[in-house]
């Protein structure tokens, strides 16, 4: 019976190869590669916007911190889709009506490029490579728990490694897309099946459903029994920085979410802004409708299997999946766990191909050659180039770090690069007309360091372990954490555009202001936006 | 004087190119004025409102915990306050679909206007 899990990823895996080799011959020329050639279907972007999004940190991680500590996960799922207004009123169109692969490309624009874009592209490699790390550690932790001792935490992490270096060297922007829909579409199906079989089990009472979560039993740390309301708000987020830590991350969600790199490069694969803009939508459909699910898949969890039972069969991560076997059996487990498995590998995919249209078209093109292809096909073939080394630093670093490390700090400072030094920076390039490269360069800068340094000394690398916690799982440094949060963009946000703002105040650059009105015009109205094509 | 920015591989039938005099005219424009403003007149309270209207949840929550988790229709008010968030952001979202058919064709205008305008060069 443990092989199913194995047989079902194979499937997966089968699959998406066949995608990979489909799309591979339909990959020839930069924006067949990068873009997809500009023909994906404004659902099927919306899908795939939604597949990037919902890692599995969301399906995973949100139903296991419901089914611990009951409203304040379902509170902090919330954010994930508010978000996405940001996106929609403020970032996506304009960026499609004005880019062409990357963010970069809309800063590029009135400022000076090479500044801009060698800054650009380090931030948006910052964001993929610890997004991915976190998704590669957490790969090869579950991947080793799900196949049950089948498959090591290394040779997990390397297969996962090596299926996304596969998909993007190969396949490139059309395969990961629909690697990414047929993920959401499982991830979607599953969930609601999950939540469909809790509803069951209460005799679709929500009555009754909500009753059960009023008393939700499990034993403490000091091994006391404690009958707690699930419903209660505070059993996360207790005072005295609680409340203050949540809305720091609701700031990093607002304006992160429209400056991860991995999210805005979808926005290029669609036609038009108007289909950029349904595609947004589709995604919010999709995005809300999963986070309003949790409920059912983390109460469902709490109330039905119990934290207990799932503390000493896994851990929180897998909330989800011993639901799953204890409303529908081993063969929903791996059909569950399947899902899981395909998720972290579309996300890690969807990090790569992003990290590597920076590194190439804005890095390699743009900042080392200014701005030309010295033959044709080089910008892809750099993408590919560098998609292997991407993989392999992943692979390496996941490797090192080890199944137990402490890596959930990473998707915290990503979210909080993206909303300090990416987002300022794009705001203020599309709608301020002083803004000029100093402060593009200065943003991005503060931005960047700001949220790194206050992540080291935030409590999620500073604190003092006991001495049972050993290795990689210690934190990094062993004294009191000198600032209080977790979430840094409270105040790393405010840095950002404070940093954008002095910095363009500070010079002069008269250059930026002609140039304002072409961005306007072309950003408002699409006139000569990239179009759809084979290339 | 200007320094170009170089635009790789992009085709001169591609893409639309202007003198910087043209984009200062189209920028200038009564048509591309009321575009802006148009959309200014929604997305700027729609944003300010939906950031109020999310950002009232940890506070309420945080600082309120009390009247947040009076009892309400079988659950409380903080879990219908949290849901509400969701079809409060799906409003909006409709909405601005809704505004934006009429950003759409104040945009057409100005580009069937400036294409005719190089064409006819």
């Amino acid at each position: 019976m443990a092989n199913v899990p194995l047989i079902m990823f194979l499937v997966f895996i089968g699959i998406t190869l066949g995608i990979t080799y489909w799309a591979s011959k339909r990959s020839a020329g930069a924006s067949a590669y990068f873009a997809a050639s500009r023909q994906i279907k404004g659902w099927q972007n919306g899908i795939a916007v939604a597949g990037d999004y919902m890692s599995a940190a969301s399906f995973l991680g949100i139903a296991g911190i419901i089914a611990f500590q009951g409203y304040d996960g379902f509170m902090f799922s919330v954010g994930w889709l508010v978000a996405y207004l940001t996106v929609l009123l403020v970032i996506a169109e304009p960026l499609r009506n004005a880019g062409k692969y990357t963010m970069a490309d809309v800063l590029a624009y009135r400022l000076k490029p090479r500044p801009v874009r060698a800054m650009a592209s380090l931030s948006t490699l910052t964001v993929s490579t610890f997004y991915m790390i976190a998704q590669m550690v957490g790969a090869g932790a579950l991947v080793k728990l799900l196949l049950g001792g089948h498959v090591s935490y290394n040779q997990a992490v390397t297969g996962v490694g090596i299926l996304m270096i596969v998909y993007v060297v190969f396949g490139g922007m059309l395969a990961t897309t629909w690697v990414q829909i047929i993920k959401a579409i499982l991830l979607m199906g599953g969930t609601l099946l999950l939540s469909i079989l809790v509803m069951a089990h209460f005799h679709f009472s929500f009555a009754d459903f909500f009753a059960a979560i009023g008393h939700v039993t499990y034993h403490d740390a000091k091994g006391t029994e404690v009958v707690k309301d699930f419903l209660q708000p505070g059993l996360r987020y207790k005072p005295p920085y609680g409340p203050l830590d949540l809305i720091s991350l609701g700031l990093a969600l607002i304006f992160g979410t429209a400056g991860l790199p991995h999210i805005l490069v979808r926005f290029y694969t669609v036609p038009d802004a108007k289909t950029a803009r349904h595609s947004v939508v589709w995604a919010m459909v999709l995005i809300g409708s999963f986070y309003i699910m949790t409920t059912f898949l983390g109460f469902g969890a709490a109330t039905i299997v119990g934290p207990d039972f799932i503390k000493t069969h896994g851990g929180t991560n897998m909330s989800a999946p011993i639901l799953a076997n204890a409303l529908a059996g081993p063969i929903f487990f791996a059909f569950i766990s399947a899902i899981a498995f395909a998720t972290i590998l579309a996300v890690v995919a969807g990090l790569t191909i992003s990290a590597t249209t920076s590194f190439s078209h804005d890095f390699w093109t743009n900042v080392i050659h200014s701005g030309e292809e010295r033959k044709p096909g080089e910008e892809v073939l750099v993408a590919r180039i560098s998609a292997f080394a991407v993989g392999a630093v992943a692979i390496a670093i996941a490797i090192l770090l080890g199944p137990t490390a402490n890596v959930a700090f990473l998707v915290a400072l990503a979210f909080a690069v993206a909303a300090s030094a990416n987002l300022p920076v794009i705001v203020m390039s599309i709608f301020w007309r002083r803004f000029n490269t100093a402060g593009a360069v200065t943003g991005l800068a503060v931005g960047l360091l700001a949220s790194i340094g206050l992540i080291l000394v935030s409590p999620s690398l500073m604190a003092i372990d006991p001495p049972t916690v050993t290795g990689t799982a210690r934190h990094l440094i062993q004294a009191k954490a000198w600032f209080p949060l977790e979430n840094p963009g409270i105040l790393s946000i405010p840095l950002g555009f404070l940093g954008a703002f002095l910095g363009t105040l500070l010079s002069h650059e008269p250059t930026s202001q002609h140039k304002f009105n072409e961005l306007l015009v072309r950003s408002n109205t699409g006139l000569g936006a990239e179009r759809a094509g084979s290339n | 004087m200007v320094e170009t920015v170089k635009k790789v591989a992009t085709t001169p039938e591609d893409r639309y190119e202007a003198t910087q005099s043209t984009w200062d005219k189209i920028a200038e424009s009564r048509e591309f004025k009321d575009l802006m403003a148009t959309k200014k007149i929604f997305i700027v309270p729609a944003f300010i409102f939906f950031v109020l209207y999310y950002f009232a949840l940890p506070v309420l929550v945080g600082y309120a915990p009390q009247f947040m988790s009076t009892r309400f229709l079988g659950v409380n008010l903080a879990y219908l306050f949290a849901l509400s968030q969701f079809f409060v952001a799906w409003l909006i979202a409709g909405l601005y679909v809704k505004a934006a058919n009429n950003f759409d064709r104040l945009a057409k205008d100005i580009v069937d206007k400036a294409e005719i305008v190089k064409g006819g060069k």
